[in-house]
């Protein structure tokens, strides 16, 4: 088996980083299939820098899968962190490939999927936040009584 | 770093006493052994000599032994072979009974027999990999030329009742081939007691040289050969004889004993019982009907394939229960035929072991492995 993979990947796998989960997590992403042999849970924690851009404040990972998919799982981790979220975007299976010095072409496909769990995980922490800013906006708005309260049911909610 | 080889349903060590006996036959006894001079009449006779030992083995006539490149090649003729030959013949027959959990060999030969017209009957086992006699029984039909089971498995381990079978086809008058590659010297194996009509054997698993084979044929039976040439093996495997390594295949049939195999059985529970200590494990195959080098474990949640990567960090070899780390992805069809889900088979490790194979190896394993698997069930968000 180590031959198919490159000393880094052996590195990641046997000592990764950042493995755990987060509880309170901004966003996950969920990618895999336990049927074709890899799940990979991503979790982030997002803060705004000194400039006011959201960064990858912290990210933890849960992998279920080859030495390839818990070396790929590491290594986003440690390409993520710090990164403003559009910059994490940004981050490819070839980077993460790249990073771990190769991977065998094989595992490209099936075990290479922490970028797309990494996305999964931006997309989730925006439609939350974008949920959270529609409560406040209806804690905000109360036109029957023309009052600053909070509600519980509201008729306008569906828009998309 | 450590090295432990716990791989041994793949290939095994060549013992040192079958490479001995087989360096003359590379430069001091190299001649051909069809040629007529004295040179070429050793090479005979060394050739024979070996027929006869493998014979003996599993009481066969000695001409009943065709030498083959191995396993895959004696399979491939037995089937092929029996096909080709009803059909040139005009018999009428075309049906083939085999199982799912048959090694590749068996399975992809019979794929392609399909192609040019075979029937083929895929039986189902049951849970522990056994074939259901009276399923078989069922299946037999007046088309049907052989049934081929495979003997010992070479994931699982399970060890086919061949007497049982072997008399419901003597019984249906049809032929009855085993694959008995991972079980040969392992456990009983008698054409006469267990109605064996062909029966492939091979060296390479039993600390003989790569590249060796035979097919049991009993005297009578037809087949048609795969290769045409000068007509050596009887006219059924044309190709000058691999003399050094038919004789190091005799050799290991020779040296290989009773007492290894006790040996094996003991280690093969230790390891057994140390595993399914750690919880959330599962055996596969048959516990006690089960060939004494195998031991094929599910451990849930996590991957073979990462476990015996870890593992090997440690020095120690051993095999996924999934294809996952070689070159197809496709999860076990042998494991699915017993029902174990996908993600089962996903989480499957073969351990082997050989007479090499000491006490403080399993030692260093079972202190290893609980470890690993901990790490691992740590890091997976299955649970």
């Amino acid at each position: 088996m180590t031959i198919l993979y490159s000393k880094k990947v052996m590195q990641e796998f046997t000592h990764p980083r950042n493995m755990g989960e987060i509880k309170d997590a901004d966003g996950i992403g969920k990618v895999g299939n336990p049927v074709c042999g890899d799940v990979m849970w991503l979790y982030i924690k997002v803060r705004k820098n000194t400039k006011g851009q959201e960064i990858i404040k912290d990210i933890k990972f849960k992998t279920f899968g080859c030495a390839a998919a818990i070396a790929t799982s590491s290594m986003i981790t440690q390409l993520a962190k710090g990164k403003t979220l559009k910059e994490a975007e940004k981050i490819t299976r070839n980077d993460v490939a790249d990073s771990l010095k190769g991977l065998p072409s094989i595992k490209m496909h099936c075990s290479n999927l922490s970028s797309d769990a990494l996305k999964r995980a931006i997309e989730d922490y925006e439609k939350k936040k974008k949920s959270k800013k529609e409560i406040k906006l209806q804690m905000e708005y109360n036109p029957g009584l023309q009052k600053y309260e909070p509600r519980l049911s509201v008729k306008k909610k569906n828009k998309k | 770093m450590k090295q432990i080889y716990l791989d041994n349903a793949a290939t095994t060590r060549l013992d040192d006493e079958v490479l001995k006996a087989m360096i003359p036959y590379f430069n001091e006894k190299y001649a051909n052994a069809s040629s007529t001079h004295f040179m070429g009449q050793e090479a005979k006779s060394a050739l024979e000599k070996s027929r006869k030992i493998i014979a003996k083995e599993i009481g066969a006539k000695n001409h009943e032994i065709i030498f083959t490149s191995g396993g895959t090649e004696a399979n491939n003729l037995a089937l092929k072979g029996l096909f080709f030959w009803n059909r040139e013949n005009g018999t009428g027959k075309n049906h083939i009974i085999t199982t799912r959990i048959e090694h590749d060999c068996v399975l992809n030969a019979c794929k392609w027999l399909e192609k040019q017209g075979a029937e083929v009957t895929y039986l189902d086992v049951d849970a522990e990999g056994f074939v259901n006699p009276e399923e078989l029984e069922k299946a037999i039909t007046d088309r049907t030329i052989v049934v081929s089971v495979i003997h010992g498995n070479n994931e699982i381990g399970t060890i086919q009742d061949l007497e049982a079978i072997g008399k419901i086809c003597r019984k249906k008058n049809v032929l009855f081939h085993t694959d008995a590659c991972q079980s040969f010297t392992k456990t009983f194996l008698n054409v006469k007691k267990q109605n064996l009509d062909l029966v492939t054997l091979n060296a390479h698993k039993i600390h003989g040289p790569k590249g060796v084979g035979a097919l049991y044929i009993r005297e009578g039976i037809k087949i048609t050969p795969l290769f045409h040439g000068g007509g050596h093996e009887r006219k059924l495997r044309s190709g000058t004889e691999n003399v050094s390594g038919i004789v190091g295949f005799a050799k290991a049939v020779e040296i290989a004993k009773k007492k290894n195999n006790e040996r094996m059985t003991v280690l093969r529970d230790k390891i057994i019982t140390g595993i399914l200590g750690i919880p959330n494990t599962k055996l596969n195959g048959s516990r006690n009907k089960r060939l004494c080098n195998n031991v094929n474990i599910s451990f849930n949640n996590i991957e073979g394939e990462s476990i015996g990567g870890y593992l090997e960090t440690f020095g120690i070899c051993t095999s996924t229960g999934s294809a996952c780390a070689s070159h197809s992805l496709e999860t076990s069809h042998v494991l699915k035929a017993i029902g174990l889900l996908p993600v089962q088979s996903n989480s499957t490790l073969r351990i082997s072991i050989s007479k090499y194979t000491t006490e403080e190896e399993i030692n260093y394993l079972l202190e290893k492995l609980p470890k690993i698997v901990e790490k691992l069930r740590r890091m997976s968000p299955i649970k």
